[in-house]
């Protein structure tokens, strides 16, 4: 399949079998409704957000070896693997948007926009209505806004909540222990 | 074509605007002041968990909703980036806690994934069994369930039965009878033992008889034919627009099973049939889960058949990297013992990337985002929970209804707390 026409693309990944598509984030809903319009992708599987915060650049990073994308070749000898080092990631947060194609031919594509702490993505609920959960998920857990979102507030976590719980700077442990007899 | 839906449910789309997953009180409505809202949960027998719903009900009318999740947030996934993959394997299964073995499935899958692994045949097609018992154990719990909400009290008895020879199975292969740990990276954590094969017979000569019975304490049954047909219906369009999976998009009309559609573990390998309903209604919901478990004895059968003939042959994949060496071997080889002392303490290593990986849970489309930075430990899970999406369509299938079909509609989307909250 060709993703040549999707608006706004940054760049195509094939690995593992899947094929991700880097979008420009400020054209993230003109390329969704290219895949669902003109590509036939239906369904929005899923929408997760991760944190790259600390993600290792340098030898001083990883101990042993570090996988290779054709698997692992440990047989060389001294080497453990080590063939690369983890690719370096363009910005601190990444949204990937799962997509599914429910139809004779069905497909999976993966749309991946990156974005800086506090930088904001339109949200793709015109597109997809199933987006208002799995956004507001994001947005609780890992504190993505989502611009056009019409009820963008905490979802899983209570309505007082501060920080981001799944964010790499808020630590396990995070919540302060209350005791009953405590005032 | 595998949206092919032969009746019309509704003009349009019912899905309410803007916000898709909340029912607002129409103003005409509101004005004459009699709208009384009630507070439907979280502690309410009927939510399965802690699921509130904040309702407005103009009499015994539904006129607006809104759901409040989160009550059973564990934090699975942030937790799952402190444990080394092959302990995380343990999480997965309790964010689903009853298609427990599903979950633990798409984890497994999803490290696979990453390492390349192949796994051996004997492993690939015992997962296939218990996925299988799981996916009609999970069917059991809703239709026991579901059905005693409506006031059917016996078939909740009669469910259980069954349900309980299930986790008998379970215990009798991997000691515990729920929450497993069964699968391991690479295969399977143990042999299969050699008693299991003539009790899983025994299952499935008795599970088609059994299904017979519940059928005909339902299928012609007034009360829950009243209670359940024409309620909460949703359109195959709606359904797909809302991202619904598994047998709620099913019973729409959408013929769409990822084991038949996008085959993983050895489905294209066995015989089995998708049942598709198109009404869209709880009954229809019900009518697939129940078809379905029949289609599930009939893999477990062919598996059955397969695995009597695997006898001898390794359950787990030779990889001294990533699955711990036979246990005798630590006693005379100086490998082995290291191999097994650095998977304990350590955790194998997984190379960098990012993987999605789907599979055909009881409840829909279970999907793990795992991403790796080659270390011991998960950089990212993210976990698709089919619960969470289903509960999306509350509003759509709320509307027009009356207060009484609420349970009957939250009963029919089989959302487990669990999996909706992680």
């Amino acid at each position: 399949m060709t993703y040549e026409g999707v608006p706004g693309l940054v760049r195509t990944k094939e690995e593992h079998g899947e094929t991700t598509l880097v979008v420009d984030p400020a054209r993230l809903v003109e390329a969704c409704r290219h895949l669902r319009d003109e590509v036939g992708f239906n369904v929005l599987a899923d929408i997760a957000a991760s944190d790259f915060l600390g993600w290792p650049s340098g030898p001083e990073d990883v101990a042993g070896y570090i996988g290779t994308p054709r698997g692992r070749n440990i047989t060389v000898p001294g080497s453990w693997g080590l063939e690369r080092l983890p690719e370096p990631k363009p910005k601190r947060f990444s949204v990937s948007y799962h997509l599914l194609r429910v139809s004779n031919e069905p497909a999976r594509v993966r749309v991946q926009v990156w974005l800086d702490p506090g930088e904001p993505v339109a949200s793709v609920i015109d597109v997809w209505p199933t987006a208002d959960w799995h956004e507001r998920e994001a947005y609780d857990l890992m504190g993505i806004v989502f611009e056009g979102h019409p009820n963008l507030t905490r979802i899983l976590m209570d309505d007082d909540w501060q920080g981001h719980p799944l964010r790499k700077d808020y630590p396990i442990g995070g919540e302060p222990v209350r005791f009953s007899g405590e005032e | 074509m595998a949206i092919a839906p032969r009746r019309k449910l509704y003009e349009g789309s019912r899905i309410p605007f803007p916000i898709p997953t909340v029912l607002e009180v129409p103003d005409e409505i509101r004005e004459q002041g009699d709208v009384l809202q009630v507070n439907f949960g979280p502690n309410h027998p009927s939510t399965h968990g802690v699921l509130r719903l904040i309702v407005d009900l103009n009499g015994e009318e539904v006129v607006g909703m809104s759901a409040v999740i989160g009550y059973l947030h564990t934090g699975f996934e942030k937790s799952m980036e402190s444990k080394t993959w092959w302990k995380g394997i343990t999480y997965p299964e309790r964010i689903d806690y009853v298609g427990f073995q599903n979950n633990e499935l798409v984890f497994v899958l999803a490290i696979e994934k990453l390492l390349a692994l192949e796994v051996p045949e004997k492993a690939t097609w015992m997962r296939m069994l218990l996925c299988e018992l799981n996916r009609i154990q999970s069917h059991l719990v809703y239709l026991g369930t579901g059905a005693l909400e409506l006031g059917a009290i016996s078939m909740f008895w009669y469910c259980f039965r069954e349900r309980d020879m299930i986790l008998d199975l379970s215990e009798m292969v991997a000691g515990t009878r729920m929450h497993t740990r069964y699968f391991q990276t690479g295969g399977l954590a143990e042999d299969i033992p050699s008693g299991f094969f003539p009790e899983a017979r025994k299952f499935v000569e008795w599970m088609p008889q059994a299904i017979d019975d519940y059928e005909q304490l339902l299928s012609a049954n007034e009360i829950w034919l009243e209670r359940t047909k024409g309620i909460g219906l949703l359109s195959a369009e709606d359904a797909i627009a809302l991202g619904q999976s598994g047998p709620i998009l099913r019973a729409s009309g959408v013929n769409w099973d990822l084991r038949k559609n996008e085959p993983y573990l050895a489905y294209d390998q066995v015989q089995f049939h998708v049942p598709v309903y198109d009404g869209g209604d709880v009954y229809d919901r019900y009518k697939v889960r129940v078809d379905e478990m029949r289609e599930s004895t009939h893999i477990v059968e062919q598996c059955l058949d397969r695995l009597e003939e695997m006898e001898g042959e390794p359950w787990i994949v030779d990889d001294r990297k990533v699955v711990l060496p036979p246990r005798h071997e630590l006693h005379t080889s100086m490998e082995s013992l290291i191999h097994h002392f650095k998977i304990v303490t350590e955790g194998y290593r997984v190379p960098e990337g990012e993987v999605y990986v789907a599979i055909e849970s009881p409840r829909g489309e279970s999907g793990c985002y795992v991403v790796s930075d080659g270390g011991a430990k998960p950089w990212r899970v993210k976990f698709r929970a089919p619960s969470f999406v289903a509960l999306e369509a509350t509003a759509t299938c709320m509307s027009n209804s009356y207060v009484a079909d609420l349970i009957a509609i939250v009963g029919s989307l089989d959302s487990v707390m669990g999996d909706t909250d992680r």
